[in-house]
């Protein structure tokens, strides 16, 4: 009985932390280019509204998470230009694609609120696999999005350690002038990750809406795209510790519904608004614990993050 | 890589405008609120309404008369006071991204001296000042929160102002369904009199163009602590550290000022001036505790406090023009539209600022 | 030497808004040659290398490599071209690999990295030039004179037959840079054309074959080295005759002024940076600390003005113990610093030259009172600095991020000197600056030492530190390897201690250990 409800629990954990988990990926791309993005919130909300709208109007989800991406690349090329390219500040313009984001999905998507029956991407039971005890249900009998998010951790991760275009993302956000000297075009590259990591986001939202939770209202992210936020820093920009953070989050955000079920919140119904906090204050405790570690191994955020690279300016 | 045989190519540059005209510092934000308005209509016909159509009823609404400057105000009031003190912590490079979470944790001290701590014939000066002190504590120790923690052990104050927001709503939650609510409802019950600021209605017996308008004593309030940020960072010595702080912490550690001091107290600011905020407006407006009772001032507070350049004057106008985008989108469907416009004025202010200081120049090579 | 040009670079121009960094330069240079290039700061050395580096594009010029026409869109074209640069700030991204660092960027590299193929490569190359460098160490790991070799054998990684080297001993001790001319002397036998870029004159005399010297963005001259003597040269540079001395009056120490007493502190990384480091400075006397970067002068300025924690030790400035005090009471003991970060640390880029000056005044009257500061006073104030230093600004409520190297020097110098120290902690003082803008940095040096003020010079460059200190300490991994009176120093001696060897008796008679130095009580 309790085993079935740790089971249940864990699954359900591994389900809603797989749009954390886009999200968290593509911040991680984004900001080992060096460019902060904190407009996550934002690209997510309207990779939601936009998968919805569009799996709606065509009958077909995989179009939805296809335009979901595509609105997340545009809003991130947008970023892009503003940080990369005119230098304006990482943090500002930001904020401003998650207020953007955040309006602009409401005011288009008020009319899909009312819609319940946009398709769904499929779930799927992998056979054998999800019969085994314990393991089966937890990773084995999901939606489809669950398992690209499964491929995605060790493409990430082989594609950041492993390749050549990996080595240049390391050194694009560490020092970017020596990736310059090098012949490497560090404005492209960032454009280039920056846009990867909206469409991340843009999945993010599409798995959500598509998905995990498969409806559109507005806000429904409820602050998971901050929380990728904070997961990178926890992950220390790696992506198999952001994955196994996403996860982890995933299920601290299902807690306050598996566990209503149980007679000890039935008898006590207002506990429910301090499990509601949990994920957020989880996230702070993580923030405080992997900061102190960063502050002794000294591996902190890559050095150049934040900062605009500049060749051509001098002083007269 | 034999050059002669390429292609004859042309890039786009951006080059620096080494020094801006001084006339353009003023103009340019009217320049950029207008490209912001125009990229918002855009948008807006998107959606298949009237941008024209809608930026009237909402300049309408919000300034036409004198109730909608009375509606104004009393928006302008929280956006006033939380957006000074985001930009407390601005000015010293501290993203305090959540007053929206200190405005609801002042709301709530408040809440709890007006119902619990005073009984309910308290003096109305005594009352209220208790109140607005409470206000102010609950939101500094909100601040305080991420403060220390960035002070202390170096935690992103972002992530943690941002996730305090959440929390703090939810707190609420808790008291306004639970010990609090007022039969289950998500609200309490209203505060006796003694706990609301004077409205200038109240006084339209004396004064009859007064009648009706529901505006409050907190905008006062607003505008005295806007004067008086505006000596601090002009005229005092602690007003200096902050900016050398927020230009460069590490020739303010050189130059003998504590900085993990400075961070703990200016974030505790910070949040007390939003706690102030959510204490005006259960006060002031709402009179009692109730769900959602924000409709983000917190956040709007941020970019006020953004585009008046962490100036405490212009903040002043900033805020009432986004207090009439507010009061213009509740009389606009879909709602949304103030969020959005909101987003869209940032967004083009802070890239076109830039972009202004660019001159772009075609090259060929 | 055949007279065809391995590398020739015609008419270059090169404009930024409001400068002119290159005028219409011609510059060449042969096969199998070592040639140096001259000039202050600010001369256009920097950009005509950018250009040739393909950073920059020139407004106008033509490049020529081999008698062949070359446009660099990028860095990446100048690479295949074969032009490879050593920067002075290294280029190389210090959590990776060595092996990581010289393939970084190449495009003939696999999409997936085989890491013990990569290592191989980079072994053979290094055993090739005699650069000896453990392909899997992380670049943080590694001492300067490691990276440098690392950068090289980047270069030579990517068949650069023309070598650009910016600076490449200012991290060098003496003995060291006699190794690294011998592997300059072997890449010019292979036939490499080598590009040395430096401002040191005697080098440059003893290692190249030709010099180019450019002025004001503009080359003034290209001799043959044989020949040219070390004033020529110079006023070749300033365009004026530049005298090698500085006159400073006799050395009147007085009571001891700064005591440090077994000085333990570690660096960025948790290292050990300073090692039971003992030292004192008395009034009216230049101190001046010798020693190869990253051998703790860093950590030994921090650690006296409070800006890093000590693990052991006393530092006395006159009254108690001030180790591990906060930065405001040695600020208040009397301590000025000028620290060897000008822009990153020793001021506010966008705030006013006044303020910038009231930097530290700002707390007490005059321009101080109660929890108020007079603004006007403050930059009344700082209009007589500007006078007195005669800093060029346009005036006190300019932002100092827009003013020259030496005249953010002068307004720290002025900001610090004012407050009428006792002691002053002077880091690179002249780093960066020109000659004119160094000259008149050390006479405030030699002035206010001559007012009795205890001065402790930290610098890279040997010569300022010959020329302004009564004593000498040798800085070696954390501690003080010995210390010389200034004028019987022998620079042999000086070189084999910041080599950390101790020399033998008759060629370093005046050395002391730095515990039988221990100040007169």
């Amino acid at each position: 009985m309790e085993l079935a409800l740790l089971v249940n629990l864990l699954a359900a954990g591994v389900r809603s932390g797989t749009p954390i988990l886009f999200a968290t990926i593509g911040e991680i791309f984004s900001e080992r280019a060096g460019v902060l993005n904190l407009g996550v919130e934002g690209m997510m909300l309207m990779g939601a509204m936009t998968a919805y709208g569009v799996a709606y109007g065509t009958g077909n989800p995989w179009l939805g998470v296809l335009a979901a991406m595509g609105i997340g690349g545009l809003l991130a090329l947008l970023h892009a230009f503003v940080t990369v390219t005119l230098r304006a500040d990482q943090v500002v313009s930001g904020l401003a694609l998650t207020f953007l984001g955040t309006g602009l999905s409401a005011v288009l998507g008020a009319p899909l609120v009312e819609i319940r029956s946009a398709p769904r991407l499929p779930n799927f039971r992998i056979p054998f696999l999800a019969d085994i005890p314990v393991l089966g249900p937890i990773f084995f009998d999901h939606n489809v999005v669950v398992y690209i998010g499964f491929l995605l951790i060790p493409l990430a991760w082989f594609y950041i350690y492993r390749t050549r275009p990996g080595l240049e993302l390391r050194a694009l956000g560490e020092y970017p002038a020596a990736a310059d000297t090098l012949g490497i075009n560090v404005i492209r590259q960032r454009y280039f990750y920056v846009i990867l990591g909206g469409a991340l986001a843009g999945l993010a939202g599409a798995s959500l809406s598509l998905a995990i939770t498969p409806l559109w209202v507005e806000g429904m992210t409820a602050g998971a795209g901050w929380i990728a936020v904070g997961l990178v820093i926890f992950a220390g920009w790696d992506p198999v510790r952001g994955a196994m953070g996403a996860y982890l989050f995933g299920a601290i955000r299902r807690l306050p519904l598996d566990a209503q079920n149980l007679t000890f919140f039935l008898k006590n119904p207002t506990l429910g608004y301090f499990m509601n906090m949990l994920p957020y204050l989880f996230t702070i405790i993580v923030l405080v614990i992997s900061s102190r570690e960063a502050m002794r191994r000294r591996a902190g955020a890559p050095a150049a993050l934040g900062v605009p690279y500049v060749r051509e300016e001098r002083g007269a | 890589m034999t050059a002669q045989s390429r292609p004859r190519t042309s890039r786009i540059r951006f080059e620096r405008v080494q020094e801006q005209p001084r006339w353009l510092m003023f103009v340019s934000p009217i320049i950029l609120i207008g490209a912001a308005l125009l990229v918002g209509a855009l948008l807006l016909s998107l959606t298949g309404a009237n941008p024209w159509f809608v930026y009237q009823r909402m300049a309408q609404a919000a300034f036409g008369d004198r109730y909608g400057w009375s509606d104004t105000t009393i928006k302008a009031t929280p956006l006033i006071l939380a957006g000074l003190g985001v930009s407390i912590a601005f000015r010293m490079r501290l993203w305090n991204i959540g007053a929206e979470g200190q405005l609801y944790i002042g709301a709530f001290c408040a809440t709890g001296v007006a119902l619990h701590l005073f009984s309910p014939e308290t003096p109305a000066w005594l009352m209220l000042t208790a109140m607005a002190i409470a206000g102010f504590l609950g939101g500094a120790f909100w601040g305080f929160i991420p403060g220390v923690l960035k002070a202390k052990l170096n935690v992103n104050e972002i992530i943690t102002t941002l996730m305090l927001n959440y929390v703090a709503i939810f707190w609420n939650n808790y008291f306004i369904y639970g010990p609090w609510s007022e039969r289950g409802f998500g609200l309490t019950p209203q505060f006796p009199r003694n706990a609301w600021l004077p409205r200038f209605t109240d006084f339209g017996a004396a004064v009859p163009s007064f009648r009706g308008l529901t505006m409050h004593a907190g905008i006062f309030l607003a505008l005295i602590v806007a004067l008086i940020l505006w000596v601090v960072w002009r005229r005092t010595k602690w007003g200096f550290e902050v900016s050398i702080i927020g230009d460069n912490p590490q020739a303010a550690r050189y130059a003998g000022v504590n900085l993990a001091r400075k961070i703990m107290i200016v974030m505790a600011l910070s949040g007390g001036l939003a706690g102030l905020a959510g204490m005006a407006e259960v006060s002031g407006v709402v009179h009692r505790l109730q769900e959602r009772f924000s409709p983000g001032y917190g956040f709007t507070a941020i970019i006020v406090a953004w585009l008046a350049k962490l100036n405490p004057l212009a903040l002043i106008v900033v805020a009432y023009l986004f207090a009439g985008l507010l009061v213009g989108g509740d009389v606009i469907q879909p709602a949304g539209i103030a969020q959005l416009l909101q987003g869209v004025i940032l967004f083009v202010v802070v890239g076109g600022e830039m972009m202004l200081r660019y001159r772009i120049r075609i090259e060929r090579s | 030497m055949s007279d065809s040009y391995a590398l020739e670079m015609r008419q270059i121009t090169k404009r930024f808004p409001g400068t002119l960094a290159n005028d219409r330069v011609d510059f060449t240079a042969r096969e199998g040659e070592i040639h140096a290039l001259l000039g202050e700061n600010g001369a256009g050395k920097s950009t005509l290398m950018n250009v040739l580096t393909g950073l920059y594009h020139p407004d106008e010029g033509e490049i020529y490599i081999n008698g062949r026409r070359f446009r660099f869109n990028s860095p990446g074209d100048a690479i295949a071209a074969g032009v490879g640069m050593v920067h002075q700030h290294f280029m190389l991204v210090p959590n990776q690999t060595v092996a990581e660092n010289v393939i970084l960027g190449l495009r003939d590299v696999p999409f997936r990295l085989n890491g013990r193929r990569i290592e191989e490569n980079v072994q053979a190359i290094s055993e090739q030039y005699g650069l000896p460098i453990d392909p899997r160490a992380k670049i943080w790991q590694l001492s300067v004179g490691e990276q440098q070799r690392v950068e090289i054998i980047k270069v030579l990684y990517r068949g650069a037959q023309i070598l650009i080297l910016d600076e490449p001993t200012a991290v060098l001790t003496p003995q060291e840079t006699q190794g690294f001319f011998a592997t300059l002397d072997e890449m010019r036998r292979q036939g490499k054309t080598i590009i040395f870029i430096s401002h040191k004159l005697d080098e440059v005399l003893s290692i190249a074959d030709r010099i180019t010297v450019l002025r004001h963005g503009a080359n003034v001259a290209t001799v043959d080295a044989a020949g040219m003597t070390k004033p020529e040269l110079a006023s070749l540079m300033v365009g004026r005759p530049v005298l090698f001395h500085i006159d400073k009056p006799e050395c009147k120490p007085g009571e001891p002024r700064l005591l440090l007493d077994g000085i333990s502190a570690l660096d960025n990384k948790g290292l050990t940076a300073l090692n039971r480091l003992s030292l004192t400075v008395r009034s009216g006397e230049i101190v001046g600390v010798a020693g190869v970067a990253g051998n703790g002068q860093r950590e030994l300025a921090e650690v006296i003005c409070g800006l890093r924690a000590t693990t052991g030790g006393v530092i006395d400035i006159g009254q108690n113990n001030v180790a591990d005090a906060p930065p405001i009471v040695v600020i208040n003991a009397g301590v000025a610093y000028v620290p060897e970060d000008r822009g990153a640390v020793g001021t506010a880029p966008n705030l006013s030259v006044a303020e910038n000056m009231a930097l530290k005044a700002y707390r007490k009257p005059p321009i101080g009172s109660g929890l108020f500061m007079d603004r006007r006073l403050m930059r009344e104030q700082a209009a007589e600095l500007i006078k007195r230093f005669d800093i060029s600004t346009p005036g006190p409520l300019t932002p100092v991020r827009k003013l020259s190297g030496g005249n953010l020097q002068k307004v720290i110098l002025a900001r610090e000197i004012s407050s009428n120290p006792r002691v002053i902690i002077a880091a690179y003082p002249t780093r960066g600056l020109d000659i004119g803008a160094t000259e008149n940095v050390r006479n405030i040096l030699v002035d206010e030492r001559s007012n009795g003020t205890a001065i402790l010079l930290i610098s890279e460059d040997l010569d300022e530190i010959f020329a302004l200190s009564d004593r000498i300490a040798v800085l070696y991994e954390g501690e003080v390897a010995g210390v010389v009176p200034g004028e019987q120093a022998d620079r042999d001696a000086v070189g084999l201690m910041m080599a950390g060897e101790t020399p033998e008796a008759e060629t370093a008679p005046a050395v002391t250990t730095p515990h039988t130095e221990a100040a007169p009580s």
